[in-house]
Parts: C-alpha cells; structure tokens; sequence
C-alpha cells in the first residue's frame, strides 16, 4: 500500500470485456455531450442557471434527471440477471461468473432504491411542495441544492466502482459476516457504505428542509389540514426520513468501524452480534419502503380528483390513513427476518402489525374507488399510470399478507416469491407513481405537453411486461428457487425463466418508449406549448403559476379558503387578477458552495474507499471550511424589483387571457 | 420580525423557570434523602425514586422545554412525542428482539 495512492493500483483496472465496453460507451457518450454542450455555447447556462442554482423547480429537474440516468444503469443490471438466468439453465455457466453478478445484483438494488426511487420522489417533492404551499422557496434553499449534491456524490461513487475496482457482493441489505473484513477484504463493500451514507445525509437534510418548510411557509389561509394531500404524504415520508435515516447512518458508521477500525460490532468473534446489523438496517429499511409509496399514494391522489373534475373523496381519511401507515411502518420490520430465529411471541407480534397496515392501506384504496364513482374520468396518460396501479399493487399488497404470516415465511423467505413481491409493491406502487406525477406535472415544470402516444405505449408496455417479467417469479418461488442464484439446473424452472426475460424486454420497450417520448416531445415543444399554466383543470396552487412557474413562484402569496385552492379561486373569479402593482420580492442567490462541497465529499469517499489517506483529510477538511465559509457570507440575497415582476406578470395573465 | 415575538412567549419567565427549580430540587431531594437516611426499605426506596424520576422529567418538559398544548407549543410537544413514541418504539422492540433470539440460541 502506498501513502500516495493508498490501496489503488493497476489492478483496479477492469479486465471484464463486458465492463470495458460498457465503460467505452460511456466515455463516448460523455464525449458527445460535451461536445454538444460547447458547440451551442451551454456551459455557462449548464452552469449558471442549473448546476448552481438554489431554485427548488431546478434542484426538482435536476434529481428526475439524476433518476433518469440511474434508472438505466438500473435497468440495464435487471436485463443482465434475467439474461444471464435464462441462458444459464440445464448446468449451462451462462455468460456472467458469479463474482460480476453478485455485484450485479447488488448494484441493482442499491441503485433502484437510493439512486433511481429517492431521487425521482425527491424530485418530484422539490418541483410540487412549495408551489403547492404557495411558498416561494423551500425554508433553506442553500441546503436544498447541498442534499441534491450529496446524492449526486454518492451516484457518482457507485459507478466510479464500476471502472475502479468492484462494487460489494453482498446483496444490498451487505449483512454481517459476510460485509465484514473477513469475507469481503476488497473494497466492494466500501463503495456501498459511502455511496450510501452520503446520499443518506443528503436525504435526512431534505426531510428537514422540506418539514420546516410545510409548517413554516404556508400561504396565508392554509391549515395543516388545508395542504393539498400530495404535500401531505410527501410530509409524512419526511417525517419517516427524520426519525429513520439516522438509523442507516448509526448502522453504517457502526460497520465502517468494524471494517477500518477493528471493531467488533457485527463480527462473529469479539463479542459482536451480526442479528443486530439485521435488526437495524431493518427498522430504517422498511420505512424506508413506505418513504417511497407515500408519495406516491399523494400523486394518485390528485391524479385521480384531478382527472374526475371532483374533490377528493375522505381527504381526512386519507391523511389519517397515511399517518397510520407511517406509525405502524415502524413496528413492522421484523417480518423482513422472522426466519432469523426470533420467538413465536415476536414473529406472532410482528406478523399481526404487518397485517393491520392492509388496512389503512385499503382505506386508500377506497377512496380513491369512491372519488371515481359518479365522477367522468378522463383517461389521459397519468390516470392510466393511476388505474395499472390500483389493480397491479392491489396484487402485491396481498401476497405481502401472504408473506407476513410468519408460517409461510419461513416457505417463502428469499425465494423468488419475495422478489416477485417486492417488485410488485415498487414498481406497481413507488414507479408507476413517479411515472404518473412525472407526466402529470412535466408540463408544469418544463412548459410544454409530452407526447400522448408514446405516453401510452410506455404505460401499456411497462404495465404488460411487469406481469410478464414478475408473475413467473411467484410461481418460481412456488416451485422452490431461491433468490440470488447464478446458474439453475431444474427443467421445471427453464419455462418460467424464458418467460420472464421476454417480460423484462417488453419492459424494455417501455423505457424506450419513454425516452422516445422525451426526445419527441422535446422536438415537437413549439406546438405543444401549455401557455395557461393550468393545463389539465387542476385543483391546487400550483396550476395558477405559469409553466415553467415565474421563478419567484408567486407574485404575491394568495390567501387560501379551501383545500381545492385553484378550484376555489377559479369558482370565486379571484383566480387570473391583474394588480395594479407589486412589492419586491426577496429571493436567494445561486451559490458555487453545493457543487464545491460534493464535489470535496466525493473525494473524501473516494479515498476512504482506497485507503489515501492525505486525499481523505483533504476532502473532508476541505468540505467544512466551504461551508463555513458559506455561512459566514453575506450577500447571499436580493430584491426581484417591481417592474420585473409585473412585466412577467403580465406577460403570463396575456396568455391565459389568449387561452 | 413578527415570527420572533410571537416564540417569545414560549421561552419562559424567571418565574417560570424558578418554580421549575423549586420543583427539581424538591423532587431530587426526596430520593436524597430516603437514601441517605435509610428511613425505608429497599423496595419503597426503589420505586420511590423511579417514579420520582419520571416526574422530573415531566417538570423539566414543562419548564425548562416549554413543551404544552399552547396554539404556538402544540408542534413542539407533538413532534416530541412522535419522537418519543418512535424511539421507544425502535429501543424497546430491539431488545425484545435480540434478547429472545439470544435465548433461541441457548
């Protein structure tokens, strides 16, 4: 080991062709957008307008961006596996040694979740929450754009392990032993632990940022049970984050001391317990799951009383139902390990809180049943994302009471049954969602539509290919194959495992269809231009902005009366009113400090992960003093002058005026 | 700023903050001095001081972290209470649950 470059030398170097093409293509890719970027002079704008900004609609584009790209990374591990796993059948090696798929696997858990699900509903939280609030930030707008860099830094770390070395082989949950130094001496494990403790500390800061920010700066009017309900399930979500991402934090500081420090937390000798590793990446991991489809719960609801031109049925319920499940979300995560060997009396305990989340669960389910009732739904392409959903994550929500009696858990734990389950609630609860708030609101945050057909593609795609691609999994699970196999060699199972790769290509045409859509959307935005702000009749504040919103979200905060805020206004005729003059507006600088600070934070990652020492003090130094610095500046605001704002005022009231 | 007068009034008084004082010593001197008098056997001393001790806590809550059910202290003593609840929760749970495979594996 040098002190220059600590535990990194040639033999980081990628000797798998798979990879070293992958890696080429990605050079190439990169090369060509830098390219682009310096032929149409889009540096400065990169920088100026984006990379630095503190503006919560931005922060918000940039992390569905961030989602976007980790979501084929993502992807492309999934098609790996399911082709890997249908080549190797019959004794057959198939085409990935078990080395570069186990960090497959890993990689595509670790990615899905923290990388592909958290920032796209932290994404979607960053461009609805204040606009629908009408606040004109978030509480702290420099910490907002610091989390967004924080969980690029971690991103980054996950796939610098792709080039550089090897990622960890341990499953995403990395449990003790097998995550210790003992069984994992590379640095696999490494880049999973600072990949995910950085992004972590990104995310508990955006909970705290966005709960200041709902109970301190809501428009005049709105009482906590006036928010529309979107802003609620994302509050709730934030408070789950609050009180559980410390624990993922304690728990890996707890396994980064056993790995560099010879501590003996999680080690079979020394006095260490590796249960507790279990128990607590547990008690964070499954609110962590509810962090995900809270949100998404809060997009189908405004979806559906949306699209259905109604108030939402049992608003109250729905609040209430969604507190209950974050409450019950922590006395449930047990069920992930009853096979761990606890007693009958904690596994009986544990299986029963589980089963009661079914019903607040199906509280929701109803009302959203009962806004449609009588209601005239307009199928667009959100509510077909809405309806696939009712009907997928209805089935993965009973195979989960399936697996939380404990009896048949101990049939079906790590069997492929649990995968088809998890997948289900997920990507039928969690994806479908971003997706359906992701068409729902791109007009509002971009200023022109998507494109309906390939919309529609995506969805029937994505819906008919994750039926495809899962349900063999349960009957997989049935006929007794576990999780994480590398090879199989059971006749039974060759039918299923076919079937499931054609699933997941079918998916694949999905994902295309959607990038399509983008990109045709994108080219095609002259004609399909939202110039009223308020493109689909919405109900809440945030449909009276413009799109793109003004930058300062509200010339002047409006006074609120209803929960149906817009819809209120537009009965009342107070909605589109033309002031004869404004005040100025404060608002927040951009700042150079959050990309600096990433970009240290990386670093330091970086050099923990390989052991250079100097480069590590140099980083995380270097990360503090730019954040002291930050706070002991300034000139960190200024005043959006009147005849500005009534020129874009204006502007916009001429648009919708036209129509 | 209005926001900052308005939190004004949950930072306590002298007075406050005296009768919270009285309230500690009283309730810290008690357990004092059944220990050190041995006026009692162990076990009313024991319980004696547990419960003590709770109450304390609920004296500080009130006085020195001005938690109540005022319109502007309601979030503060709801947000400590959920936190409470969670940690307990979470604590508790661990325990039972480590200590029970722990015996499994006797």
């Amino acid at each position: 080991m040098s002190a220059l470059l600590g535990k990194l030398s040639w033999d980081a170097l990628p000797y798998d062709p798979i990879v070293i093409g992958t890696l080429c293509v990605v050079a190439i890719a990169g090369c060509v957008l830098a390219f682009l970027l310096i032929k149409h002079k889009l540096l400065g704008v990169l920088w100026n307008d984006w990379l630095t900004s503190v503006d919560h609609k931005k922060l918000g584009i940039m992390y569905i961006v961030l989602a976007l790209v980790m979501l084929i990374r993502g992807f492309a591990d999934a098609i790996m596996m399911r082709l890997q796993l249908a080549l190797a059948t019959s004794g057959d090696p198939g085409y990935l040694p078990p080395s570069h798929y186990d960090q497959i696997f890993t990689a595509h858990g670790v990615i899905m979740i923290i990388f592909m699900a958290m920032p796209f509903m932290i994404g979607l939280m960053n461009i609805v929450v204040p606009l629908q609030i009408g606040a004109r930030d978030v509480a702290f707008p420099f910490l907002n754009n610091l989390s967004f860099w924080l969980a690029v830094s971690g991103a980054v770390l996950v796939n610098i392990s792709l080039g550089l070395g090897e990622f960890a082989k341990t499953g995403w949950v990395a449990y003790p032993p097998l995550s210790g130094l003992e069984y994992s001496p590379g640095v696999g494990v490494d880049y999973y632990i600072w990949a995910l403790q950085i992004s972590g500390i990104g995310t508990t800061l955006t909970a705290v940022n966005f709960l200041a920010t709902v109970f301190k700066m809501r428009t005049p009017g709105m009482k906590l049970m006036d928010m529309p309900i979107f802003t609620w399930t994302c509050t709730w979500a934030n408070i789950l984050i609050a009180a559980s991402f410390p624990i993922l934090t304690a728990v890996l500081a707890m396994l980064t001391l056993d790995r560099y420090l010879d501590f003996h937390f999680f080690t079979n000798d020394g006095g260490g317990n590796s249960m507790m590793y279990i128990n607590l990446f547990w008690a964070w991991g499954h609110p962590e799951v509810y962090i995900l489809v809270l949100p998404a719960f809060g997009i189908f609801s405004e979806i559906v009383s949306t699209f259905t031109g109604k108030r939402l049925f049992g608003y109250k319920s729905m609040v209430w139902a969604t507190a209950s499940i974050s409450i019950l979300g922590f006395i449930v995560w047990l069920h992930h390990f009853f096979t761990m060997g606890s007693s009958a009396n904690v596994n009986a305990f544990f299986g029963v809180m589980t089963m009661i989340i079914a019903v607040p669960t199906g509280v929701k389910l109803f009302n959203w049943l009962f806004t449609m009732y009588r209601g005239r739904l307009r199928v667009t392409v959100p509510v077909l994302w809405t309806l696939g959903f009712m009907v997928t994550f209805t089935v993965g929500g009973m195979t989960g009471v399936l697996l939380a009696v404990p009896g048949a858990n101990y049939v079906l734990h790590n069997s492929l049954f649990l995968i088809a389950h998890f997948h289900n609630t997920i990507i039928g609860g969690a994806v479908f969602g971003y997706l359906a708030g992701f068409a729902f609101w791109f007009p509002k945050a971009m200023g022109f539509h998507l494109n309906v057909k390939l919309g529609k593609a995506a969805f029937w795609c994505w819906l008919v290919g994750f039926f495809l691609a899962f349900m063999p999994l349960y009957v997989l699970g049935f006929l007794g194959m576990t999780r994480r196999l590398n090879h199989t060699d059971n006749p039974d199972w060759n039918i299923w495992l076919y079937i499931a790769l054609v699933g997941a290509l079918v998916i694949l045409a999905g994902i295309i269809c959607q990038f399509l859509q983008l990109y045709v959307s994108f080219r095609d935005r002259a004609q399909n231009l939202d110039t009223t702000g308020d493109p689909w009749n919405g109900h809440t504040l945030e449909w009276s902005t413009a799109s793109p919103p003004q930058y300062y979200n509200f010339a002047e905060l409006p006074v609120v009366s209803d929960i149906d805020a817009f819809t209120d206004m537009k009965e009342k005729g107070t909605a589109y009113v033309r002031k004869e003059s404004y005040a100025p507006i404060h608002m927040p600088k951009n700042t150079k400090a959050g990309i600096i600070i990433g970009a240290l934070i990386t670093a330091f990652g970086f050099a923990m992960i390989w052991h250079i020492w100097w480069l590590a003090i140099v980083g995380l130094v270097g990360s503090i003093v730019t954040f002291i610095a930050r706070a002991y500046t300034s000139d960190v605001d200024y005043y959006v002058q009147p005849d500005e704002i009534a020129q874009i005022e204006n502007e916009h009231l001429d648009n919708v005026a036209k129509g | 700023m209005s926001d900052h007068s308005s939190e004004a009034h949950s930072h306590g008084s002298v007075k406050s903050y005296l009768v919270g004082f009285i309230w500690s010593v009283i309730l810290t001197g008690i357990p004092f001095w059944m220990v050190m008098t041995e006026a009692f056997d162990k076990g009313p001393t024991y319980i004696t001081i547990v419960l003590l001790a709770i109450v304390q806590i609920f004296v500080h809550l009130k006085y020195f972290l001005h938690l109540d059910f005022s319109e502007q202290g309601k979030l503060d003593t709801y947000s400590f209470i959920f936190s409470a609840v969670i940690i307990v929760m979470v604590v508790a749970l661990s325990v039972w649950i480590i200590y029970a495979s722990n015996a499994m594996m006797m």
